[in-house]
């Protein structure tokens, strides 16, 4: 009898559920995929919230954060994970799909600039990174900054970037270029891990990432926003206050209002327990939670 | 005598199990025969489409081959040009077949002309074995050795330049290419050889003025079919070559190639966006260009060149 109660209610439940349901079965699974940003942090939901609601499951791809939210408009995801904002042509898309774009703030990422460890620079201001990065500045070697780098010969500074289509490129372009367009010639890497890792084995190198992939084995200096004369280091803290200035709001989207187990999870990632998982991979949490045990 | 004879005839033309099988399998064949060109006109018809409306709208002819500004998720001014990326793709394709021609030449030539017996079969199925690695070993194998042995030979600031990818994707083209020029020196008749032979000629006399010569076509389209897989690589290419669109004044210089730009950048493009269509664009360019070499090779490859 109690075997068929749990049946029944668990056939309930997939009925409640079916919409979000992809395989008809028994198990509901949500599927998320976007920003690599986020991806790691959108891995470790999945996984704690295995424990929290058995009988849903969460799968998590990357490829980045236009992939999520094109897959957003051919309805093949039920959340899509972004390092930047939806963009109007996006919306527009969806709406004329008949669809009603929601957003939701997940947390917030310090953008951090990297140097190899031999670097001597212990701060850079926006403008040198806009002279250095954007489309018609003047900084190409590291002699006009003032320093020379053990190992760099050949003065040159080498811009490792992304391609163009990553929500950390459109960040850094809107945040530090002010919309203008980047220099050519910078190496762009197809992946956060894979600039830490050039950036980590190259003395010329500059690059920039989300601070949650930053490693033992590159440099972070302190940067200084053209506004305020201090020089901020990059951290959840600073993130979280908004004192750094490149830090930037993660995303996540649903085609429209979401319901049944969509909402719960999302829900869910918004509350305390969620926001700690936020912390926890080194992102800065959207609201300010009380964690168990404070793993920063 | 007449009515045996269709009698014969009508006892001969049973249509049992074989005869349908035999039907069967001629059809299954044909299918097979030109599923090649049903899917070459399917791909061609493809990319036609989807690159053509940029092609007719956004399209500028000399800001594709003249500029070397490719910024086509700009906020202010997108531009398409892709002469950096056909340098690139270039340029890496030059550096490979600097590095592949010696290597293969020479293999065939050892393989088909000196090794015998167990050397040469064995030699045979290595060269082939390193046709089997897959390109994105092969690009690890750029992103993660060569570039700090390059770093550390030269001392150079990046590693991931154009010696970088083409050194790998030598390697790469250097398997293809042994197999088709061997199979070139082994068309050359005996006798050519026997003759030289007979005639005092030495062996690397009989090599370079008789076996050479006679297998020239061959060995032509060697070379042009491992251009074509150059022109073609994509993922070690874009693992390997720094990724950074430029124009290369040395080899030390990291470059873009055309077929990486369309792997790094298709996924997160909306479709139907003028970038969408400027990448099916690109592709156009490098389905036209492979074709072309292919022809080529093909053309060499029976000789119509010599008339």
């Amino acid at each position: 009898m109690r075997t068929k109660l749990n049946l029944l209610s668990l056939l309930v439940l997939t009925l409640a559920l079916s919409a979000c349901s992809r395989d008809g079965g028994s198990r509901t699974v949500i599927e998320n995929k976007g920003s690599d940003t986020l991806v790691n942090v959108a891995q470790a939901w999945a996984e704690a919230y295995q424990t929290v609601e058995p009988t849903v499951g969460i799968a998590v791809t990357g490829g980045g954060s236009g992939t999520g939210i094109a897959a957003l408009m051919n309805d093949t995801v039920d959340i899509a994970n972004a390092s930047r904002q939806i963009k109007d042509s996006e919306r527009e898309t969806l709406m004329a799909n008949g669809h009603n774009p929601v957003e939701f703030v997940v947390g917030y990422d310090a953008l951090a600039i990297f140097l190899h460890p031999s670097n001597p620079i212990d701060q850079i201001s926006l403008e040198q990174l806009k002279a250095i990065y954007g489309d018609g500045g003047e900084i190409e070697s590291w002699s006009q900054l003032g320093i020379s780098v053990p190992g760099c010969d050949s003065d040159e500074i080498v811009r490792v970037s992304r391609q163009n289509n990553s929500g950390t490129y459109a960040y850094f372009r809107e945040a530090v270029l002010d919309e203008s367009d980047f220099k050519l010639g910078s190496r762009d890497m197809h992946g956060s891990k894979d600039v830490v890792d050039l950036v980590m084995n190259t003395p010329c190198a500059i690059g920039y990432s989300g601070l949650a992939y930053a490693s033992d084995e590159v440099k972070m200096p302190c940067v200084i926003s053209s506004a305020e004369g201090g020089c901020v280091a990059p951290s959840v803290e600073t993130a979280v206050d908004g004192t750094y200035p490149i830090a930037r709001p993660l995303f996540m989207y649903t085609a429209d209002q979401p319901e049944g187990a969509v909402a719960t999870y999302i829900n869910w990632i918004l509350s305390d327990i969620g926001q700690c998982i936020v912390l926890e991979k080194g992102y800065a949490p959207s609201s300010t939670p009380t964690c168990p045990a404070p793993a920063m | 005598m007449n009515s045996k004879h269709s009698k014969d005839l009508a006892r001969l033309d049973r249509r049992d199990l074989s005869w349908y099988m035999d039907r069967l399998v001629q059809a299954v064949m044909f299918v097979g025969g030109i599923s090649a060109i049903i899917f070459i006109v399917g791909i061609f018809v493809f990319i036609s489409k989807e690159g053509f409306s940029f092609l007719f709208d956004g399209f500028s002819f000399t800001e594709f081959f003249g500029s070397i500004n490719w910024r086509p998720t700009s906020e202010n001014n997108k531009t398409f040009g892709a002469l950096a990326l056909i340098v690139g793709t270039a340029s890496i394709t030059g550096m490979a077949m600097l590095i592949a021609i010696p290597f293969s030449l020479g293999a065939a030539i050892y393989i088909g002309e000196f090794a015998t017996g167990k050397t040469r079969e064995s030699l045979k199925v290595l060269v082939e074995l390193l046709a089997a690695i897959p390109s994105v070993v092969w690009g690890f194998i750029g992103l993660t050795i060569m570039n700090g042995v390059i770093i550390q030979l030269f001392n150079v600031p990046v590693g991931l330049n154009v010696l970088n990818a083409g050194v790998i994707l030598g390697l790469m083209a250097a398997p293809i290419m042994t197999t088709i020029a061997e199979d070139a020196l082994k068309a050359v008749p005996d006798k050519y050889r026997e003759a030289a032979e007979a005639m005092g000629a030495t062996k690397w006399q009989v090599i370079r003025q008789v076996v050479l010569p006679a297998a020239k076509n061959g060995l032509v389209s060697a070379v042009l079919l491992g251009i074509g897989r150059g022109f073609g690589e994509t993922m070690a290419v874009l693992m390997a070559s720094g990724h950074s669109i430029n124009i290369p004044g040395s080899v030390f210089d990291s470059v873009r190639a055309l077929t990486a730009t369309i792997a790094a950048e298709l996924g997160e493009t909306a479709v139907g966006s003028d970038h969408y269509g400027a990448l099916f664009t690109l592709g156009i360019f490098l389905f036209l260009i492979t074709f072309l070499i292919n022809l080529t090779a093909d053309l060499v490859v029976r000789g119509i060149k010599r008339s």
